[in-house]
C-alpha cells in the first residue's frame, strides 16, 4: 500500500501562504478557520539572524496519537495512502484527538466534527496532488509515496538534510523539511 | 439586464451591512438586481481569464461549480504564472464574495465624505454624472476634469476622458512608486525596466537585492524565479534594514542604515572599477562617458561609505567581487517602488549604472531585452486637441519626469493654478492611501465641484465621493486585453467567469454608457465589448472564440538576450549607456549620482518604512474574507532592544506619533531581531477608516497617515516617503 | 532569541489550547467520586456492614446514579457533535481510554442498579413495592451480595482510574505525559469517595473507618504526586516546563494552597488528629478534600491544555 508523505524545501518556501488559501478554496475551509499555517522560525540577534520558513499542516502520522485515542474510530487511517482520516458522522466532537495532538493541527469545525488538514484525498485518492503542492508558486511543495523508492519525495529524502517537526513526541510524522 | 429602481435614504455603516452577510466558507450573495444569470450548468466548468488581483495580470482559470464559483488556478500556459497563481491570485475567490462589496450606484446625500448615500439606479447615477461632467467642461473646460487611474480597467474610461476633451490624468505609479526608476534606466538606457520588470532572474547566478523584499513582495513570476535561483545556488546579496524573508535566503546580508543606498551603491562601483572587474568589452563598446564616469567615483572608497552605510569595508568589498565574479548573469534587481527618500531617480540611475558595468543589461540572467505582440489599437477618431497645457508639472519643474505626477494634480487642485481642477474622476486608486499626506488629498477634494469614484469596495475615496459607480470584479466582466512586454509574446484575454451578485457594472460599459450622455458615441463605435475585442484579435489572426476557449495564446518565441542576436540599441541622446548623463548635467544635476545624507531621526524617533505583504495588494483586499483570514491587520516591527527599552511587550498594542505630532491608531507590537534599532517597519494598507469597509474597519495602522513630511525628487516629481520619523505613544 | 511566528489562528487553539472548560474537570471529579463510593460500597458489602442498619453504604447507589448522571450530563454538554453520542456504543476502539470509559460507564449503572436492589431506599419502595421482592431474593444469596460487590469493586476501579488513563494517552500535552495520572485520579477519587461517604455517614464506627481509610488515601495521593512530579522533571525540556507550570508558575498559587494545602496536607493532618481523638470528628476536613479533589482536577485539566511541546521555545512569554 502507498504511504503518502510531502517534502516541503524550507529554503525555497517564502511563505507567501498561498498553500493556505489554496486549501481554503479547495477545500471550503470556514472563515476563521485554517487547516495549514505558516511559522517563521527565527534565531538570532540582529543582524547575525537566521529564519526557516515552514508550511505546517496535520503531519499524517504513522503512529498518529489522534487515532489512537478516538473512541468512535471516526479518525482512522485511509485506504489508500494510510493518512489519517475523520469520519464526520462518527465524530461526537469529544476534542480527544485535538487534545492529543502535538502539532496543534486539528480543530473543531464549525458543523461540530473535529476537522484537519486530509492531504486533499478525495484529490490524492485519484492520482492527484493535494492543492497546495499544486499551488506553491516556489514549487517547495512535494507530494507522493513515500513506499515508492523512484518517488520525488523519497529520492528528496535521499539526497538532501530534513528534519521533521517534534521527533520526540514519537509519533512518526509524514511531512519531512528540508533544509 | 435590469435593475430594480430603488430609492432609499440608506445609511451604509458597519451595523446594517456587516454581520449577517458572510457565513461559512461560500458567502451569501448580496442582494441586488435581478439578474439574467449565466446557464447555471451542473458539474465544474473552467472558465479562463486574467486576474487583477493586483497589477501583475496572470493568466489564470476559474472553477466553477454548478454555477458557483469554487476556486481559481493558474493557467498552465500562461507565461507570467505558469499555471500558479500567487496568495492573492488563488484568494480572488473572496473578491466575489465580498460582503463588504459596492451594490449598487451611489449618490452622495449631505456633506461630502459622510458617507451617507442615496442608492440610485445607473440612468440615475450616470445622467447626474454626465450632467456635472459637462457643466466643468462648460464653465472651465474639460481640461478642469482630471483623472486618477490605477489598472488595466481603466483602458475605456481614460478613452472616454479623453474624448471628453480631459488633458491632466495621473497614476500614482509614477510619482508614488516606480517613476523614480523609469527615469533613471530611460536616462541611462534610453528605455525603462517595465512592468512585468524585464529581469531575467531565473537564470542569473548572482543577485542583488538593495531594497527589494522579493517574497514578501509577491510579483508572481519574480519570485517563482527567486525561488529557482535559490535553488540553484545563486549568490544572494540582500541589502536592506530589515531582516527580510530574502534576506534568509541570503549569502551576503547587509544591515543597511536607511537612506544611505547611493553611498554603498557607489563605494561597490569604485570597487569594480578601481579592480577591474567589469565588463570591459562591453563598457567600450556601448557606454558612454565612461572615463569622466570613473574619475567622478574614485572617492568613493569603501572605507567612506562604512561610516554612512554601517557596512563594514571588506563586506563592501567582498560583495562587489561576488557580483564581478557572476557577470554578466548578476542582476542587480532595478526594484520597483522606488520613491523613498527624495534622491531616487539618482539613486536608481546607480544602481543602472551598476549593472551596466556588470554588462547584465541585455544580457542572459541580467536585464533582458522584453517582446511583445503587437496588436493594433482599435481606430477611434482623434481626441480633441487643447489649447492649455497639462498642469501636474508647471514649466517642467521636473524635466525628466515621463509621465504625470499626480502630487502635481493634487497641488494644482488645491491652488487652482495655472488653472482650477474643479472635477476628478478616479478609477482604482484608494487616494487617501495611495497619495500621501492625505490631509492634502482632503483640502484638494474639498475644492472640487465634482468627484466621481469607480471602485468595486466602499474604500475611502469612495467615501468622499459624490457619486459612486459600482464596478465589477475581474471575474466578473471582460476588460481589455492584456499583451504585455516579456520574455516570449502572448496574448491574454479577461472573461466574465460569474455574474456579479449585485447591481455592479464592468469599466468599459460605464464609459460607453458615460460616453453616449457626454456626446462622445463616436468614440463608442463597437456595439460591445466583444465585438471590440473580436476587432483586434482577428488582427493577429486570433478571435474572440478562441480566446474564450484558451485564454492565452503565445506567439513564437523571440530572441531577448544580446547574445541570441538582439541589436544593442540605446535610445539616449549618446545612443549609447549613459554613464555621464550630459542632459543631467545641463539641467543642472549630478550627470554621475552623488550621496547625500539622509536626515537623523529625533531623539526618541525612528524612521518609518513600509512595504508589502504576499497576501495583500495595498489597501484594497483588506476586505477579501479569504485575504482577511491570512492576515487580518498589519504590525510594528520593533527591535528587541529598542521595545525592552520601552516596555513594549511582542503582541501588546501601541500608537505611533510622528514627527508632525499626527498619531497612528492602535496597532500590534512585533518585537523582533529582525530589524535595525534605528527604524520601525509596517505593511502598508492597514488601519482603514471608511465605515463601509466592515470587514477591517480601524484594523491596524495607517501608514499613509504618518507620512506627513515627503521629500520631493527634483529630477522627475517623485514623493519620497520613507522621511518621516515617529516615536510610540504608549497611552494605548 | 527564539522567535516564532505562527498565522494559525483557530478558534480554541490558539493562542494556546482551550477545548475543555469546567464541563471535563466537573466530570473527571464525579467520575472519581462515584467510583470510590463504588469500591467503598462493595467493601462495606464483603465486610458484611450491610448487616448494620445505620450504614451508609445504602445510600451510596442511589447517590452514585444521581451524581453520575450529573456528570454524565457535564460530558455530554461538552461534546461540539452531540447529536452523534451514540456512535460511542456503535464500536469498541482498544486503544481508545475513552472508549474503555464509554462501555466502563455503560456497565457502572447495571451495577449500581443491583447494588441499589440489595437494600432499596425507602422512597422507591413506597411507589415499587415489586423492588422490595427482588432485594429480598437478591439477598437471599451470600454470593450474590459478593458478586454485586466485587463487580462494583472493579468497575469502580476502572472507573477511578481510566480518566486518568486518557489523560495520559494524550501525547500532545506534555503535563499530562505519565502513567502515574491512573493512579493519581483513582487515589484521589479514593479519598474524595471516603470523605464524602465520612459526611453522610451516621454511625461514629463508620465515620472513624471513613477516617482512617482516608488518611491513607491522602498519604499515598502525596506520594503518588511526589513520583509525578519527580517524572516530569527527569523528563525533557517541554516536560519540565510543564511542571513548573504547576509548580512555580501560573498554576502554582491554586496548586500549593489549595489542591496540596486545602485538598491534602491540612485535612490530613486534621483527621490524624481525630483518629487520635485529639478533636471532634467534624465536616470541614472532608469538606476541604471535596474541595481540593474537585481543583486538582480544575488544574490539570487547565494546565495540561496550557502545556505543549514547544513551551521552552518562548512561545508563551
Amino acid at each position: 500500500m502507498a504511504k503518502f508523505g510531502m517534502v516541503i524545501d524550507t529554503t525555497k518556501c517564502v511563505g507567501c501562504m498561498d498553500c493556505v488559501v489554496a486549501c481554503k478554496t479547495e477545500n471550503n475551509v470556514p472563515e476563521g478557520y485554517n487547516r495549514a499555517w505558516i511559522v517563521e522560525d527565527v534565531m538570532g540577534k540582529f543582524p547575525e539572524v537566521s529564519m526557516e520558513i515552514r508550511s505546517e499542516r496535520c503531519n499524517q502520522c504513522e503512529e498518529a496519537p489522534c487515532v489512537e485515542v478516538c473512541p468512535t474510530g471516526a479518525s482512522h487511517y485511509s485506504d489508500i495512502g494510510d493518512i489519517v482520516l475523520i469520519d464526520h458522522d462518527e465524530c461526537i466532537g469529544c476534542k480527544a484527538c485535538i487534545a492529543a495532538c502535538p502539532y496543534d493541527a486539528r480543530f473543531i469545525h464549525p458543523d461540530g466534527y473535529a476537522d484537519k488538514c486530509d492531504f486533499c484525498y478525495h484529490r490524492t485518492s485519484k492520482g492527484e496532488n493535494p492543492a497546495c503542492a499544486d499551488v506553491c508558486p516556489t514549487h517547495s511543495i512535494h507530494f507522493g509515496d513515500l513506499d515508492d523508492p523512484d518517488s520525488e519525495v523519497s529520492k528528496l529524502l535521499k539526497s538532501r538534510k530534513y528534519h521533521v517537526r517534534i521527533p520526540e513526541a514519537g509519533t512518526k510524522p509524514k511531512i519531512f523539511y528540508l533544509t | 439586464m435590469n435593475s430594480i429602481s430603488r430609492r432609499k435614504f440608506l445609511k451604509i455603516s458597519g451595523a446594517t451591512i456587516g454581520a449577517a452577510m458572510f457565513s461559512g466558507s461560500i458567502g451569501s450573495f448580496v442582494k441586488g438586481a435581478n439578474k439574467i444569470s449565466k446557464k447555471k450548468v451542473k458539474g465544474i466548468q473552467t472558465i479562463p481569464t486574467y486576474c487583477a488581483m493586483c497589477f501583475w495580470r496572470c493568466g489564470a482559470i476559474a472553477h466553477v461549480k454548478d454555477g458557483k464559483l469554487w476556486k481559481i488556478t493558474g493557467n498552465p500556459e500562461d507565461p507570467l504564472s505558469k499555471g500558479r497563481l500567487c496568495p492573492r491570485g488563488t484568494g480572488g475567490v473572496g473578491a466575489h464574495y465580498d460582503p463588504d462589496r459596492l451594490r449598487s450606484p451611489l449618490i452622495r446625500k449631505n456633506v461630502r465624505g459622510e458617507e451617507q448615500w442615496v442608492e440610485v439606479t445607473w440612468n440615475e447615477a450616470l445622467d447626474y454624472t454626465a450632467k456635472r461632467m459637462l457643466e466643468i467642461k462648460q464653465k472651465y473646460g474639460p481640461e478642469s476634469m482630471a483623472m486618477f487611474h490605477h489598472g488595466i480597467g481603466a483602458t475605456f474610461l481614460e478613452h472616454m476622458m479623453k474624448a471628453y476633451g480631459a488633458i491632466n490624468f495621473g497614476a500614482p505609479s509614477f510619482a508614488q512608486c516606480k517613476g523614480p526608476r523609469d527615469v533613471a534606466f530611460n536616462l541611462t538606457y534610453g528605455e525603462t525596466v517595465g512592468g512585468p520588470e524585464r529581469t531575467d532572474i531565473e537564470n542569473a547566478k548572482c543577485i542583488v537585492l538593495i531594497g527589494s523584499h522579493l517574497g514578501e513582495n509577491m510579483h508572481n513570476t519574480q519570485v517563482q524565479e527567486f525561488s529557482k535561483a535559490v535553488a540553484n545556488d545563486a549568490s544572494i546579496i540582500v541589502v536592506d534594514p530589515r531582516y527580510s524573508v530574502a534576506a534568509s535566503k541570503a549569502k551576503y546580508y547587509l544591515p543597511i542604515k536607511p537612506g544611505t543606498d547611493i553611498a554603498l551603491l557607489l563605494a561597490w562601483m569604485n570597487v569594480i572599477v578601481n579592480e577591474k572587474l567589469y565588463d570591459e568589452d562591453y563598457v567600450k563598446k556601448y557606454g558612454f562617458g565612461f572615463k569622466q564616469f570613473a574619475a567622478s567615483i574614485t572617492s568613493y572608497t569603501p572605507e567612506w561609505a562604512y561610516p554612512e552605510t554601517g557596512i563594514e569595508p571588506d563586506i563592501i568589498r567582498k560583495t562587489a567581487r561576488e557580483m564581478a565574479r557572476y557577470k554578466p548573469a548578476t542582476l542587480v534587481h532595478p526594484g520597483r517602488h522606488s520613491t523613498w527618500y527624495g534622491d531616487d531617480t539618482q539613486r536608481s540611475r546607480a544602481l543602472a549604472l551598476l549593472n551596466a558595468l556588470l554588462g547584465s543589461w541585455g544580457r542572459k540572467g541580467g536585464l533582458f531585452q522584453p517582446t511583445w505582440l503587437d496588436i493594433p489599437a482599435y481606430p477611434y477618431p482623434d481626441y480633441p486637441k487643447s489649447s492649455k497645457k497639462k498642469l501636474d508639472n508647471p514649466d517642467e519643474k521636473y524635466p525628466f519626469a515621463i509621465e504625470e505626477i499626480t502630487t502635481g494634480v493634487r497641488e494644482a487642485t488645491i491652488t487652482g493654478k495655472p488653472y482650477p481642477i474643479k472635477g476628478w474622476f478616479v478609477y482604482g486608486t484608494n487616494l487617501p492611501y495611495s497619495l500621501p499626506q492625505p490631509d492634502k488629498t482632503i483640502e484638494a477634494i474639498k475644492n472640487l465641484d465634482f468627484l466621481v469614484v469607480v471602485d468595486t469596495i466602499g474604500s475611502e475615496i469612495a467615501g468622499w465621493a459624490d457619486v459612486v459607480l459600482p464596478e465589477s470584479v475581474y471575474l466578473e466582466r471582460y476588460d481589455e486585453l492584456n499583451n504585455p512586454s516579456f520574455k516570449v509574446p502572448y496574448v491574454a484575454l479577461r472573461q466574465p467567469v460569474v455574474d456579479p451578485p449585485g447591481d455592479q457594472k464592468p469599466n468599459y460599459w460605464i464609459a460607453k454608457k458615460l460616453g453616449t450622455r457626454l456626446g462622445l458615441d463616436k468614440y463608442f463605435p463597437w456595439k460591445n465589448i466583444e465585438e471590440y475585442l473580436d476587432y483586434r484579435l482577428k488582427k493577429v489572426g486570433l478571435s474572440l472564440d478562441e480566446m474564450k476557449e484558451k485564454g492565452v495564446v503565445v506567439a513564437p518565441k523571440r530572441p531577448i538576450y544580446y547574445e541570441d542576436g538582439v541589436k544593442p540599441y540605446f535610445d539616449t541622446p549618446s545612443g549609447k549607456i549613459e554613464f555621464y548623463s550630459l542632459q543631467l548635467e545641463q539641467k543642472g544635476f549630478d550627470p554621475v549620482p552623488k550621496y547625500t545624507k539622509p536626515d537623523e531621526p529625533p531623539a526618541g524617533y525612528f524612521r518609518l518604512l513600509y512595504g508589502r505583504a504576499p497576501v495583500h495588494t495595498f489597501s484594497r483586499t483588506q476586505t477579501n474574507r479569504i485575504l482577511d483570514d491570512m492576515m487580518d491587520t498589519n504590525k510594528i516591527w520593533i527591535n528587541k532592544d529598542v521595545a525592552d527599552h520601552y516596555g513594549i511587550r511582542n503582541g501588546s498594542y501601541i500608537k505611533l506619533k510622528n514627527q508632525d505630532g499626527v498619531i497612528s491608531n492602535k496597532v500590534k507590537a512585533f518585537v523582533t531581531e529582525r530589524i535595525r534599532p534605528d527604524c520601525v517597519y509596517m505593511v502598508h494598507g492597514f488601519g482603514h477608516r471608511s465605515k463601509m469597509l466592515t470587514g477591517t474597519y480601524m484594523k491596524g495602522a495607517d501608514d499613509s497617515r504618518l507620512i506627513t513630511q515627503i521629500k520631493t525628487d527634483p529630477i522627475m516629481g517623485g514623493t519620497g516617503m520613507r522621511v518621516n520619523f515617529v516615536t510610540f505613544d504608549l497611552e494605548a | 532569541m527564539h522567535e516564532l511566528s505562527i498565522t494559525r489562528q483557530n478558534p480554541l487553539i490558539d493562542p494556546t489550547l482551550h477545548i475543555w472548560s469546567w464541563q471535563i474537570p466537573v466530570y473527571l471529579f464525579i467520575g472519581g467520586l462515584v467510583a470510590g463510593m463504588m469500591i467503598i460500597s462493595g467493601y462495606f458489602l464483603l465486610k458484611g456492614r450491610t448487616k448494620e442498619a445505620k450504614c451508609a453504604c445504602y445510600q451510596l447507589p442511589i447517590l452514585g446514579i444521581i451524581i453520575l448522571s450529573l456528570g454524565m450530563l457535564a460530558l455530554f454538554l461538552d461534546l461540539e457533535h452531540k447529536l452523534y453520542f451514540w456512535r460511542l456504543y456503535t464500536t469498541f476502539q482498544v486503544t481508545s481510554p475513552m472508549s474503555w470509559g464509554a462501555w466502563i460507564l455503560l456497565l457502572v449503572y447495571p451495577a449500581l442498579i443491583m447494588n441499589l436492589l440489595l437494600r432499596v431506599p425507602d422512597f422507591l419502595l413506597k411507589r415499587f413495592p415489586k423492588l422490595g421482592d427482588i432485594s429480598k431474593r437478591l439477598n437471599a444469596h451470600p454470593a450474590t451480595i459478593r458478586s454485586v460487590a466485587t463487580v462494583n469493586i472493579a468497575l469502580g476501579l476502572m472507573l477511578g482510574a481510566y480518566t486518568g488513563v486518557l489523560l495520559s494517552t494524550l501525547t500532545g500535552r506534555p503535563l499530562w505525559n505519565s502513567s502515574i495520572l491512573g493512579f493519581l485520579f483513582l487515589a484521589s477519587g479514593l479519598s474524595s469517595a471516603a470523605a464524602f461517604v465520612h459526611m453522610i455517614a451516621k454511625d461514629a464506627h463508620e465515620r472513624e473507618i471513613l477516617t482512617k481509610a482516608d488518611n491513607g488515601f491522602l498519604t499515598l495521593e502525596l506520594v503518588i504526586v511526589a513520583f509525578f512530579f519527580i517524572g516530569l522533571l527527569t523528563s525533557s525540556a517541554s516536560h519540565k516546563a510543564a511542571a513548573a507550570l504547576l509548580l512555580t508558575g501560573p498554576f502554582a498559587a491554586v496548586f500549593w494552597v489549595f489542591v496540596i494545602g486545602f485538598g491534602m496536607v491540612i485535612p490530613l493532618f486534621i483527621q490524624l488528629l481525630a483518629v487520635r481523638h485529639k478533636i471532634k470528628h467534624t465536616v470541614i476536613a472532608p469538606l476541604m478534600v471535596l474541595v481540593g479533589g474537585i481543583l486538582l482536577r480544575f488544574v490539570f485539566v487547565y494546565a495540561g491544555q496550557y502545556s505543549h511541546w514547544l513551551i521552552h521555545a518562548g512561545l508563551f512569554k
